[in-house]
């Protein structure tokens, strides 16, 4: 089918600065504290590795201090070759943040497919992007309580070459806080007893092989993974300080690039690595 | 019924067509016109047969009648034997018999037959005896490929019955064989087999049963029919011609005429060669039932009973997705591929997003209409090309673009790269079918090739790998899967769906079956025994399995065929244009193609065959274990379900088992269905058989009833659809196999059969010819009586240095000339030669001395000998001088006369042989139904040969006291003593 490669040619990231209602929910909820500071130099961090190391083209929407979480821009849409799906928060604070990113698609050339639009703006489809995981070959939705299964379908719906399965998101408020991609064919999960059931019954729905980098803590499963022009491989994982027990985990994939980022403001939300950026593959390869 | 019914045919005649396809259509018509008047006939004989089960006694009289009718029948194929032709008039039953003794003494290469009928019927017999024995020479002769025909057949035999059937089989087979060499008339042939039905069949079995072995004779017919293409067929019947409509893959319509009662496979390669398309397997024919669903065409089967009153029209499609289509030989069955691909996406069977439908329109434009051109092609012409199920212009517009960057690429490749992005769809090759969870939600299962998926909507909720599954199985209007338990998981779980109808069940089930076995069972150097399928409908894929039909593909060595590329929307052309060069290449190209696969079923004999499902056994069988893998697996075969209108007529030898192994044949899935319950399955003791030549023949006996042909048709029919209720499936990977062997025992021979033997075993040791007899049956009727337990006739061997020859002289003779032409001799006691009447063989009854006809032979029987004594008398006895061969013959003496009189059915039969030096160890299980009562009879012989300098009556003695020792039930009826003396000085 069209559009196809490994999992990691990306050549685009986009993100989305950090507001200084950082840490404030977007539903008005009770808010945490977290270092808006600190936040924000970790998110020049790893805007800079992504830039300077990985080589991507950078694509920063500015912060909306309206919008509390918008710097969880993964949540907003689903890209796979040029296709983007813009996604329904759960929250329905954060759909605004939408407006931007579609924006940006568009101004991507990519074929923008609104999930409120398919849905006729109803339907009860919710779907955030930290809950979708895309291999290469195809998707696992994570039914939580931010993605509901018409989600999934809507999402099945717009990428009808690929495989979608769903998985419950166990030991985890979002799938992608238990698993990523750490490779073409390797997808890194955390070892708990959550994510050891998630990780079961994606091995059940696979047509496909998978390696499987178990990382001993839960944030530490959560990585970004890019295949640079060089053919390099790249991955963003967080430190040492973060997750010391994971780190010889990281090490043990060879010929890697290994780019630790910390993020640990985020992860006080429940934000991760890859919550900052919706990476893309603007070279079409219909390989 | 009907579906089932096909396998056995389908084996036989396959490898004859691969090897007859070059020479014409017209003999496979030829084949096939027989058929019909076979089916005529069957149902006669079948009438008759259903008396029986009612009655033990009409049975006989019911056989015999058919066996009258046989005689006319099979006038021998080859021509070489026609004489024998005439003794076939004897009846069907009795030759049944004498087969089943000559089989053994083939196999055991000491066969003799001691028939406890009545003279007559001996003599009879020994006719027919001789017949077969010859056929049996022949087929020794033959060797090659009758050995391989048997293979195939006996093969799945034998691991469908695992236990108890074991004469009958060998008998049959032999029989079915030596009809094809004979070519016999469908109609005879079909009545041999309904009197074997007849035999064999249990009262307990009724309709059912009686309808398969209406059909059994049918496809036996049809078989000998088929096989003896290239002899002179009479077409006794008029045949009737129906035009079939079949859509090809770029819709135009090729109307084919089929004799009315042609089977599925007639049509698919009469299309197929219209296609000129070698790499079929992956193609079927379809048609839609009357509730418009699509259906696949079983080749094995009737194509009227499938369609029943639908339209003779049919769509040719693939049916198995090559998930690498890359590794397709030739661009042709590629540009098939494509042209079906291109209807499921435009269709919208196969969803892909816009891109991809761009893409892969893009390729097909390259395909069809070479580079782009910019005069030529406008959106307007592209309009008429179907790309997706909505198209837009924008999707014309893309793929215009696309189309451009295609320039310089030939059709065939742009057929390739379509296939490569094709192929990646995730539901490609994926065949859907509507159906509710457990909890009544809507969802799709989809079948393809790595497994079963579980969708609700687009979404995968579930997946089921081939390797996960242990059972396939279908029950009314639910479908069932057992699971693999996982590593932390103890238990095997069962995950149940609930389909639209019964119908809907079984069609999944069918599609699961046949995927699982053409992609899965992919293993050619696994042996057979690893397979097992289970019962439940005998329905199972007879065509080649993906591994097989890409090494057959390797074998394809034409020229690529010349076709034209044709969109489906704008052009009706056919496709063979090919030139005629490419055409003659083309009949040597099927030819080779086929072989090696052995056609569709040849190679695969152990797929297909047949299995009774009769029993209840599917479900409640229990697996035995896999110690018991050589026994188990002849137990499931043998077997044919009546319901089905199986046939049951196949026999498997041992020996096709062992060539089908050799040959590699992957696994052997068995599939039953279940029809009717009509008993407990009783499972018997499984005798292990020592012997590495074990040869088990299992005879599918069914029992028949009276149905006649229009019923049987209407039965047939609607079994195929519906009487099968329920199916089981167990998939087994070569891998895999030790799980779940299931065994079911010869269903039939089990239902009937309460009592398993539990001594049968027999046992190999160098003992002497004694013949035990064990009667291990737990009903034991009148028979009883007759039998005399505890007489022990000794025969005293003589010498026996050059071949001996036994009992029934020229029968004798022949057989053993045919089966063995070793110097050594075999002295074939055959205590019980036929199975088939039953009881009356328990009790040995004295056999005439007939001199053999060319040798000077004695044979001296006495009867109501008492052992040991005799034996040695009768040793001393025997004048030496100028005899050549000398047999005496002790019998216990008993026989009633009842015996004969209440011919039960044969349920199963099974011989084993083992061979020691001078000691030839046979023993023979045969179970027996009669009114109402299942009998086994374990028969042991032993047959000691040996220069002059052997102590016969020292080795006897001792023989007998071992047998007795072992087998402390058994008793020794007869002991037969042949002494051949070369005589050479006053020969010559």
């Amino acid at each position: 089918m069209a559009n196809v490669c490994p999992y990691g040619r990306f050549t685009h990231a986009i993100v989305r600065g950090i507001p200084e209602s950082f840490g404030q929910r977007a539903d008005g909820g009770e808010s945490v504290s977290v270092d808006v500071a600190k936040a924000q130099r970790q998110f020049g961090v790893l805007t800079g590795a992504l830039r300077q190391k990985v080589g991507l083209q950078l694509i920063e929407i500015p912060a909306d201090p309206e919008l509390p979480e918008s710097w969880r821009i993964e949540d907003i849409a689903v890209i796979q070759g040029d296709t983007a799906l813009i996604t329904r928060p759960f929250k329905q604070q954060r759909r605004a943040e939408a407006d931007a990113v579609r924006r940006v698609m568009n101004e991507l050339n990519l074929t923008v497919v609104e999930m409120g639009v398919e849905e006729g703006g109803s339907g009860g489809a919710t779907l955030e992007g930290s809950d979708v995981l895309f291999t290469g070959r195809e998707f696992f939705v994570g039914i939580s309580k931010h993605t509901n299964h018409r989600g999934a379908e809507v999402l099945a719906d717009t990428f009808r070459d690929f495989a979608v399965s769903t998985v419950p998101v166990c030991g985890g408020c979002r799938l992608k806080n238990i698993c990523s991609m750490g490779g073409p064919e390797t997808i890194v999960f955390s070892n708990s007893e959550g994510a050891k059931k998630t990780q079961r019954m994606m091995e059940q729905l696979t047509d496909h092989h998978y390696d499987v980098l178990s990382v001993s803590e839960d944030v530490a499963s959560n990585c970004v993974y890019v295949r640079g022009p060089a053919k390099v491989d790249y991955l963003l994982h967080p430190t040492a300080d973060e997750c010391p027990n994971s780190i010889t985990a990281f090490q043990k994939l060879p010929d890697y690039t290994l780019l630790p980022t910390a993020c640990s403001e985020a992860s006080k939300l429940g934000g991760a690595l890859s919550s900052f950026c919706l990476l893309i593959n603007r070279k079409p390869n219909y390989s | 019924m009907t579906t089932e019914v096909g396998s056995e045919p389908e084996v036989k005649k396959e490898p004859e067509k691969s090897s007859e396809e070059a020479q014409a259509e017209q003999q496979q018509q030829l084949a096939e016109q027989p058929a019909e008047p076979s089916e005529s006939e069957p149902s006669a004989a079948a009438e008759p047969q259903p008396t029986p089960t009612d009655s033990t006694k009409p049975d006989n009289t019911d056989q015999q009648e058919n066996a009258e009718a046989e005689p006319s029948s099979p006038p021998p194929s080859s021509g070489q034997k026609k004489e024998k032709g005439i003794s076939r008039f004897l009846p069907p039953w009795l030759k049944r018999q004498k087969s089943h003794s000559q089989v053994e003494p083939k196999e055991s290469s000491s066969p003799t037959d001691t028939p406890n009928q009545t003279l007559t019927e001996k003599q009879e017999e020994e006719e027919k005896e001789e017949e077969e024995a010859e056929a049996a020479e022949e087929q020794v002769g033959k060797a090659p490929e009758e050995a391989e025909k048997r293979q195939e057949e006996a093969g799945p035999k034998e691991e469908g019955e695992a236990v108890s059937p074991v004469v009958e089989q060998p008998a049959e087979t032999k029989e079915v064989k030596a009809e094809v060499k004979e070519e016999v008339k469908a109609e005879e042939v079909q009545a041999e087999n309904n009197s074997v039905g007849s035999v064999e069949t249990q009262p307990a079995k009724e309709e059912k049963e009686g309808t398969s072995a209406e059909k059994k004779g049918e496809k036996g017919g049809e078989e000998v029919q088929e096989s003896s293409v290239l002899s002179p067929l009479k077409l006794g019947k008029k045949m009737k011609i129906v035009v079939c409509h079949v859509t090809l893959l770029d819709g135009t319509q090729f109307p084919c005429e089929v004799e009315k009662r042609a089977k599925g496979q007639y049509l698919f390669f009469k299309v197929c060669e219209h296609l000129n398309l070698l790499e079929k397997d992956y193609f079927g024919l379809s048609f839609k039932d009357n509730a418009d669903q699509r259906c696949w065409l079983d080749p094995t089967k009737e194509i009227k009973r499938q369609i029943r009153n639908s339209q003779w029209q049919f769509a040719f499609n693939v049916k198995f997705y090559p998930p690498d289509p890359s590794q397709l030989t030739e661009d042709i069955t590629r540009y098939l591929l494509c042209l079906q691909l291109r209807q499921d996406v435009s269709s919208g069977r196969l969803p892909c997003s816009f891109v991809t439908h761009a893409l892969l329109g893009s390729y097909t434009l390259q395909a069809e209409l070479g580079d782009y051109d910019p005069e030529e092609q406008r959106l307007d012409s592209i309009a008429d090309f179907q790309f997706a199920p909505s198209q837009t212009k924008e999707l014309e517009e893309k793929v215009v673009e696309l189309h451009k960057s295609h320039r310089g690429m030939t059709p065939a490749q742009a057929d390739v790269q379509f296939l490569e992005n094709a192929k990646k769809l995730s539901m490609y090759g994926v065949d859907l079918h509507h159906a509710k969870d457990s909890e009544g939600v809507d969802i799709m299962l989809g079948v393809c090739a790595n497994g079963l998926l579980i969708y609700k909507d687009r979404l995968r909720i579930n997946r089921f790998a081939w390797p996960k599954i242990l059972k396939i199985s279908y029950k009314r209007s639910n479908f069932y899967i057992k699971i693999r338990p996982g590593e932390a998981e103890q238990f095997e779980s069962t995950v149940g769906f609930k389909l639209p109808n019964h119908r809907a069940a079984k069609r999944v089930w069918k599609v699961c079956v046949e995927h699982h076995t053409f992609f899965r069972l992919t293993n050619p150097e696994q042996p057979t025994k690893s397979k097992f399928l289970t019962l439940g409908s005998k329905f199972r894929y007879s065509g080649r399995t993906q591994a097989q039909t890409r090494q057959a593909s390797t074998l394809i060595d034409r020229p690529a065929p010349y076709f034209e590329r044709t969109s489906s929307k704008r052009i009706s052309r056919s496709l063979d244009g090919a030139p005629v060069i490419s055409v003659s290449d083309h009949g040597h190209m099927l030819d080779s193609a086929r072989t090696p696969g052995s056609g569709e079923n040849g190679h695969d004999p152990a797929l297909e065959l047949s299995s009774d499902s009769k029993s209840p056994q599917v479900e409640e069988e229990a697996e035995p274990g896999k110690g018991a893998v050589a026994g188990a697996v002849p137990a499931e075969l043998p077997f044919e379900t009546g319901t089905d209108g199986a046939d049951s007529s196949e026999t498997k030898s041992a020996e096709d088992k062992l060539n089908s192994e050799i040959n590699g044949q992957p696994e052997v899935i068995e599939v039953v269905e279940e029809t009717v319950v009509i008993e407990e399955v009783v499972k018997a003791a499984k005798p292990k058989s020592s012997a590495p030549e074990v040869s088990v023949t299992v005879a599918s006996s069914a029992t028949e009833e009276v149905p006649e042909v229009k019923e049987e048709e209407e039965k047939s029919a609607s079994s195929d659809s519906e009487s099968e209720e329920e199916a089981e499936f167990h998939p087994q990977s070569p891998s895999d196999s030790a799980h779940h062997i299931q065994e079911e025992p010869e269903e039939e021979q089990e239902q009937s059969q309460k009592a398993p033997p539990t001594n049968a075993e027999p046992q190999q040791d160098a003992e002497p010819e004694t013949t035990d007899k064990v009667e291990a049956v737990v009903n034991q009727q009148k028979e009883e009586d007759e039998k005399t337990p505890g007489e022990e006739t000794v025969v005293a061997p003589e010498d026996a240095p050059n071949g001996h020859h036994v009992q029934d002289g020229e029968e004798a003779l022949t057989s053993l000339g045919a089966v063995a032409e070793e110097e050594e001799e075999l002295e074939p006691c055959v205590v019980n030669g036929d199975a088939s009447h039953a009881e009356t063989e328990r009790v040995p009854q004295v056999i005439c001395c007939s001199e053999p006809p060319v040798v000077k032979t004695e044979m001296v029987t006495i009867s109501d000998t008492f052992a040991a004594q005799k034996t040695e008398i009768a040793t001393k006895e025997v004048p030496i001088v100028h005899t050549e061969t000398k047999t005496i013959t002790y019998e216990a003496a008993q026989l009633d006369g009842t015996g004969d009189g209440e011919p039960g059915v044969l349920m199963t039969a099974q011989t084993i042989t083992s061979e020691s030096l001078c000691t030839t160890t046979t023993t023979h299980i045969t179970k027996t139904l009669k009114g109402g009562l299942s009998e086994t009879r374990i028969e042991k012989r032993i047959v000691i040969t040996g220069d002059s300098d052997i102590d016969h009556d020292q080795a006897l003695a001792q023989a007998i006291k071992e047998a007795k020792e072992q087998h402390p039930d058994m008793s020794v009826t007869r002991v037969v003593v042949h002494k051949e003396t070369e005589l050479a000085e006053d020969d010559d």
